[in-house]
């Protein structure tokens, strides 16, 4: 199939389309970001989505198949980029998709859609509200991003919308949400919580992502990879020191002293569990992951060494 | 003064003691722990063991409590535990805990559905889900059955706690939610009666605004003040396991005439516990 994957140069993006090469598809590339040593058969071109040289890409390569990574998840950029590339980046090119004839379009958004709060329950299922918009408003672009995507759905039905919610990712690549939380010496964590987290190495995401395309999938699909465990085990397989801090010390020192910075929202992340149920993806796909937690975390580990 | 000395002396091999005894029963447990020893809902061996260590030595040790009916729970698979509650917070919940592992071959792991504000304190949300006592959420019991696990069901919930001393054989007003869920997952209902909560935690009052202030529903006052538990005996009685037929899809009504017939299994079973200990019910 012939597969155009936004956001190309990002470091899952650039795994989405090596497995895909590797299985025989033809893939091209949008991003602003280079990848200097990109393999030969991948085309890339470096524009914004949201300008017009982007739906050229659609009319000159005729897509099949699209994967959509090219949103903002890190808190380094402002507001409003955010709000423009999130949701106007995600409208632009899911507009595209129809306009030219795409038949599968994979949106790859986060778990994190579901929020974290003292009476959220364990094992979100996909039918579960986007809590995180009151949990963590810092997240709202990405969540109404999500609920756009899935809108293709209904308003799209003759193409295969597939919505993903990937769980965090972990590996040598040292990059992503996770990764960046734990790659200080020492992790902070709330005083008296130790809420389960759920990760996968991020080659599996990789894998899990191009798993979808040339199945004609349609709907919003979790996904995992082994079975999450609690925080300051991952902290302790990582390598790291855990470092409780009364909660209402932790705002005043987050972002100081060799802590990670994290935005207001997150502490809710870091005292409740937000944990997904993937099997409706692993029904629909038979995606298994390969790497263990453990496998996973020392891949890391032994990276950021 | 010899005897004094003594009894200080046995009291750490006796603890030890119960401290393998749990260690070898939580090793027992029927549940997929990983190999660092958690299971998929965040329950921990370790922490099983420091927890059923405190719980056993106050079920054995200071209320000296009795259990029958042990063999009409489930050895394995889904169930449910219904019983009422008494006296202040969920000591009585603790004890069935502690029974389970303690007085069932092989030992099981009863997970209670939680006051939501546990999970909101530090340390008690931290301890709450580390020995698999999950918020009492509709979500958490399915997940929980589904896994063919046992779930203890206080289905008066605080305002069963909340009963003064002269209240504590009563039996304030079931919710309807277990029994739809027991008929939609296909569970078993084992009934259980505790006898004693009232005394071991004679409730005079309970303040509200302090529980508010402190984030939990109230707070239980006692004669002595402080809301300790006493070292009184108690008994837990365990009745047939309960089969109800349908889907959970039943009108209000008749949900309504199957709770009554539950209710009806533990006020039988109260009233037996409180005949066996010479009072009359």
């Amino acid at each position: 199939m012939r597969v155009l994957i936004t956001g190309i140069a990002g470091h899952i993006g650039r795994k989405v389309a090596q497995v895909l090469v590797a299985r025989g598809h033809t893939v091209s590339g949008i991003d602003r970001r280079p990848w200097p040593d990109a393999p030969k058969a991948i085309e890339i071109v470096a524009v914004d989505i949201r300008k017009r040289a982007a739906e050229d890409v659609f009319r000159r390569r005729r897509p099949e198949a699209l994967i959509h990574l090219a949103t903002v998840t890190h808190f380094q950029a402002d507001l409003e980029e955010r709000y423009r590339v999130n949701l106007g980046g995600t409208r632009a090119v899911f507009e595209h998709c129809h306009s030219w004839g795409v038949q599968e379009a994979v949106f790859v958004g986060r778990h994190t859609f579901y929020g974290a709060a003292p009476d959220t329950p364990l094992y979100h299922t996909e039918a579960d509200p986007p809590l995180a918009v009151s949990t963590f408003p810092e997240l709202a672009d990405l969540v109404a991003s999500d609920l756009f995507a899935g809108s293709a759905l209904w308003r799209w039905p003759e193409m295969s919308t597939v919505v993903l919610r990937t769980c965090y990712t972990l590996g040598p690549s040292l990059t992503g949400t996770l990764a960046t939380f734990l790659r200080p010496r020492r992790v902070p964590t709330v005083f008296g919580f130790d809420p389960l987290f759920q990760f996968m190495h991020e080659d599996d995401c990789a894998r899990a992502i191009a798993d979808t395309v040339g199945r004609g999938m349609r709907g919003t699909f979790n996904v995992a990879g082994p079975q999450p465990i609690p925080l300051s085990l991952l902290i302790k397989m990582a390598g790291r020191r855990n470092v409780p801090l009364p909660e209402p010390l932790l705002a005043g020192l987050l972002g100081r002293f060799g802590f990670a910075a994290l935005p207001r929202g997150a502490v809710n992340h870091i005292k409740y569990p937000c944990v997904i149920d993937a099997r409706a993806f692993r029904e629909a796909t038979g995606f298994a992951p390969e790497f263990d937690e453990a496998q996973t975390v020392a891949s890391f580990r032994w990276a950021a060494t | 003064m010899r005897g004094a000395a003594e009894g200080c002396y046995s009291a750490a091999p006796m603890a030890s003691a119960l401290v393998t005894e749990i260690k070898e029963r939580v090793d027992r447990l029927e549940i997929a722990f990983n190999r660092d020893g958690y299971d998929k809902f965040g329950t921990s061996k370790r922490h099983l063991v420091v927890f059923f260590s405190a719980l056993g030595w106050f079920y054995r040790s200071y209320f000296r409590i009795k259990a029958t009916g042990v063999e009409h729970v489930p050895k394995r698979g889904r169930a449910m535990l219904v019983g009422n509650h008494s006296g202040g917070y969920a000591i009585d919940g603790a004890m069935v805990l502690a029974s389970l592992m303690l007085d069932m071959e092989p030992p099981r792991l009863a997970h209670g559905m939680a006051e939501k504000f546990l999970n909101a304190m530090p340390v008690a949300s931290l301890w709450t889900s580390r020995v698999g006592q999950l918020t009492g959420l509709p979500e958490h019991a399915v997940q929980l059955l589904d896994d063919e696990r046992m779930l203890m069901v206080f289905p008066e919930g605080a305002r069963g706690t909340a009963k003064l001393y002269r209240e504590r054989y009563s039996l304030v007003g079931f919710g309807q939610g277990f029994v739809r869920l027991a008929l939609q997952t296909k569970t078993p209902i084992v009934p259980l009666a505790f006898i004693g909560g009232g005394d071991v935690l004679p409730t005079v009052m309970n303040l509200y605004k302090l529980g508010k202030l402190l984030g939990a529903p109230y707070i239980p006052l006692t004669p002595y003040g402080l809301p300790l538990p006493l070292p009184r005996p108690c008994e837990i009685l365990y009745g047939e396991p309960m089969r109800l037929v349908g889907t959970g899809n039943e009108d209000d009504e008749h949900i309504e005439t199957l709770v009554a017939q539950v209710k009806e299994r533990v006020h039988e079973l109260m009233d037996e516990g409180r005949r066996r200990r010479g009072e009359r019910p």
